[in-house]
């Protein structure tokens, strides 16, 4: 059940891969449910859905509003447990971990990317990088070494001062997801990345999606919008909290 | 995430909250000064009374006409009626039953005026018997004092206290100088030096004579004989007891009484006295502290509403730092430290405050403020404490907050 092998001080991924040579899965849902409970009121959100991700893929969870994608989001996310079934991430089951030990797989395992961009105002761009990495001890050094290079990765090599206030909308969104590019995580999670955004910026994110999925990140997209699912190689089409296609996408 | 980092955030937390972190610091600040300062002033006034009792003399008995209590349940005259008289005091010095007794000085008082050229003051003129100076522990600025021949012979001298002196000469030398007294000239001998003034009488304020000069040619009449006080000197604070007991049997000899409740006089020691009147400070002191203490509490409390606003304001911040890996520990102690940086910083600005006052109040309202090292840190550390102690529950709250929540906020 509860896998040994979780590590608050986040060892880089790659110690990890001592242990299991070739992790082919990055995400295993075995009859994943969830119920809700407000008083006397249940509510299944998700019915018992089975979902593999491989390692380098790029999926994308397509659904309109109360299709049961921000559960999925969650629990994916380890924001949220199951009630039911097996969730295996990046080799490890992470059912009924406790608290701390969820903190640290979503800081080892986890890079999330919001909606709402969710920076540190106060914080200048390559702080708000930092913060993860902050929590799983990395030295002060390597640290800044690390999120300067996540935000050349993401062309911002020159924005490293700036405040989010001072970034487009745009660039904000590039940020976090050099945040979430610089634990090394096993996949990239992104809520609806693209909502805040206009034209232009989205395809200046959903791009930059592509080169890192070039690069062989797994990345797992969760939206409502088909023009932005359409740019994953995989959608997955849920509705009232089951799936209801799987299929690769031609385009 | 460290302890240094850890600090760096809640640094900035409360730095980015200017006007409102200065305000919550501001309660605790005053809270902490107040207690300073009130603790200050209740053990400098504790110590100014106690040092005004002990100028009195050391090892001391005072010893009254007139009894506190009677067997008829009537307050006799304390320290009005004449039954203390010369002889009383003469025994009390010479008997060999009175071993444990070094000196003894009768005192006898009455407010006169004195009149040197046009200057005029009225003073407590005061007869006394030579072995005054020693009992009462007074020294002299200028001139001599009372000798017995001139107690013997009733002679014409007075010795100015130095208030008296400078009110009837000004700054010219004052020995040698005659003064009027009831219609009858005296020669200066003498000045006391100041030892300043007691809560009831002020010592420097007075005119000195001969106490059979006091009793013959200045009161007279039937009253002659009496003494307002008598003054017992004991050998040492050890036998203090010993020749309170071997007064309180002499008088009762001589006056003829054989229950001691019914005695004619009162004898009090300076301990007693400086216990009753510093328990009377201490009083006031815990009542003052207790005051002060509570605007502590009303900072503390200021500290726990500012921090439950900022766990608030910040569950976004919270949500995200959990979604980015910090365990609830990370963020309990994060918020633990930003109250405990609140309490610091009050506690210290309090303390300079507190001491600052403490330093000039003296100057201002004239008495003095003891302010102890020990009692500055004790407060800085009761600052830190209120902080972290009212900032556990909002500190616990923020890392109970669950992140799916937290990040939802807008």
């Amino acid at each position: 059940m509860v896998n040994n092998k979780i590590e608050i001080s986040g060892e880089p991924r790659r110690a990890r891969s001592g242990r299991d040579p070739e992790p082919r899965h990055a995400i295993e849902l075995i009859g994943a449910g969830k119920t809700y409970r407000s008083g006397s009121i249940e509510f299944e959100a998700l019915k018992g859905i089975d979902l593999t991700i491989d390692v380098g893929e790029y999926v994308a969870v397509m659904g309109p509003s109360g299709s049961g994608k921000s559960t999925i989001m969650n629990i994916l996310g380890c924001l949220d447990t199951l009630t039911k079934g097996e969730y295996h991430l990046g080799g490890d089951d992470v059912d009924d971990l406790d608290e701390i030990e969820l903190a640290a797989i979503r800081n080892e395992q986890i890079g999330f990317v919001f909606q709402g961009f969710n920076l540190m105002p106060a914080l200048s761009a390559w702080r708000n990088v930092e913060v993860g990495m902050m929590y799983a001890r990395v030295p002060k050094e390597e640290r800044k070494v690390r999120a300067e290079r996540a935000l050349h990765r993401v062309g911002l090599g020159d924005r490293m001062e700036n405040r989010p206030g001072e970034l487009s909308g745009g660039q904000q969104q590039r940020v976090a997801v050099a945040r979430a590019l610089v634990g090394e995580p096993t996949i990239i999670l992104a809520d609806e990345p693209t909502g805040n955004l206009d034209s232009v910026s989205t395809e200046d994110v959903l791009s930059l999606f592509d080169e890192l999925h070039e690069a062989g990140r797994t990345i797992v997209l969760i939206t409502h919008e088909l023009e932005v699912a359409q740019r994953a190689r995989r959608i997955v089409w849920v509705r009232d909290g089951e799936i209801l296609r799987d299929e690769v996408n031609a385009a | 995430m460290n302890w240094p980092e850890t600090f760096g955030i809640s640094w900035s937390a409360i730095r980015s909250h200017g006007l409102r972190s200065v305000l919550t610091v501001l309660g605790i600040l005053i809270g902490i000064a107040a207690v300073i300062l009130t603790v200050g002033l209740g053990l400098g006034t504790q110590k100014d009374v106690s040092a005004q009792i002990s100028s009195l003399g050391s090892n001391l008995l005072i010893v009254s006409p007139g009894s506190a209590t009677s067997t008829t349940g009537i307050r006799g005259g304390f320290g009005t009626s004449s039954t203390l008289t010369l002889a009383d005091a003469e025994a009390l010095a010479t008997s060999v039953s009175t071993p444990d007794i070094k000196g003894v000085a009768a005192e006898k008082t009455s407010q006169l005026a004195l009149t040197a050229g046009t200057a005029n003051w009225t003073t407590s003129v005061t007869g006394v018997t030579p072995s005054w100076l020693s009992v009462r522990a007074r020294t002299l600025s200028s001139g001599a004092f009372i000798t017995n021949a001139e107690n013997t012979n009733s002679s014409a001298v007075v010795v100015l206290g130095s208030q008296t002196a400078t009110e009837l000469f000004g700054s010219q030398n004052v020995v040698g100088q005659t003064v009027t007294i009831n219609s009858k000239t005296f020669t200066v001998i003498g000045v006391l030096a100041s030892v300043g003034s007691t809560t009831t009488s002020n010592l420097d304020d007075v005119a000195i004579v001969p106490m059979s000069t006091e009793a013959n040619e200045l009161v007279g009449g039937t009253s002659s004989a009496t003494v307002s006080t008598v003054y017992i000197e004991a050998k040492s604070a050890a036998q203090l007891s010993a020749a309170y007991q071997e007064a309180d049997t002499m008088l009762l000899n001589l006056h003829g009484i054989t229950s001691a409740a019914s005695a004619d006089f009162t004898i009090s020691s300076q301990d007693a006295l400086v216990s009753t009147a510093t328990s009377v400070y201490r009083t006031l002191t815990v009542l003052l502290t207790g005051i002060a203490g509570l605007s502590l509490l009303v900072g503390g409390i200021g500290v726990m509403n500012i921090m439950l606003v900022s766990v608030t304001e910040r569950t976004k911040e919270i949500g995200l730092r959990k979604a980015l890996g910090a365990p609830p520990w990370a963020i309990r102690r994060q918020f633990l430290v930003e109250a405990a940086i609140l309490g610091l910083s009050g506690g210290l600005l309090g303390a300079v405050l507190g001491v600052a006052a403490a330093l000039v109040l003296p100057g201002v309202i004239g008495s003095s403020v003891v302010v102890s090292p020990g009692a500055v840190f004790l407060s800085i550390g009761v600052a830190i404490a209120i902080g972290v102690t009212f900032g556990v529950y909002p500190a616990t709250r923020a890392a109970a907050l669950a992140p799916i929540d937290a990040l939802r906020t807008e």
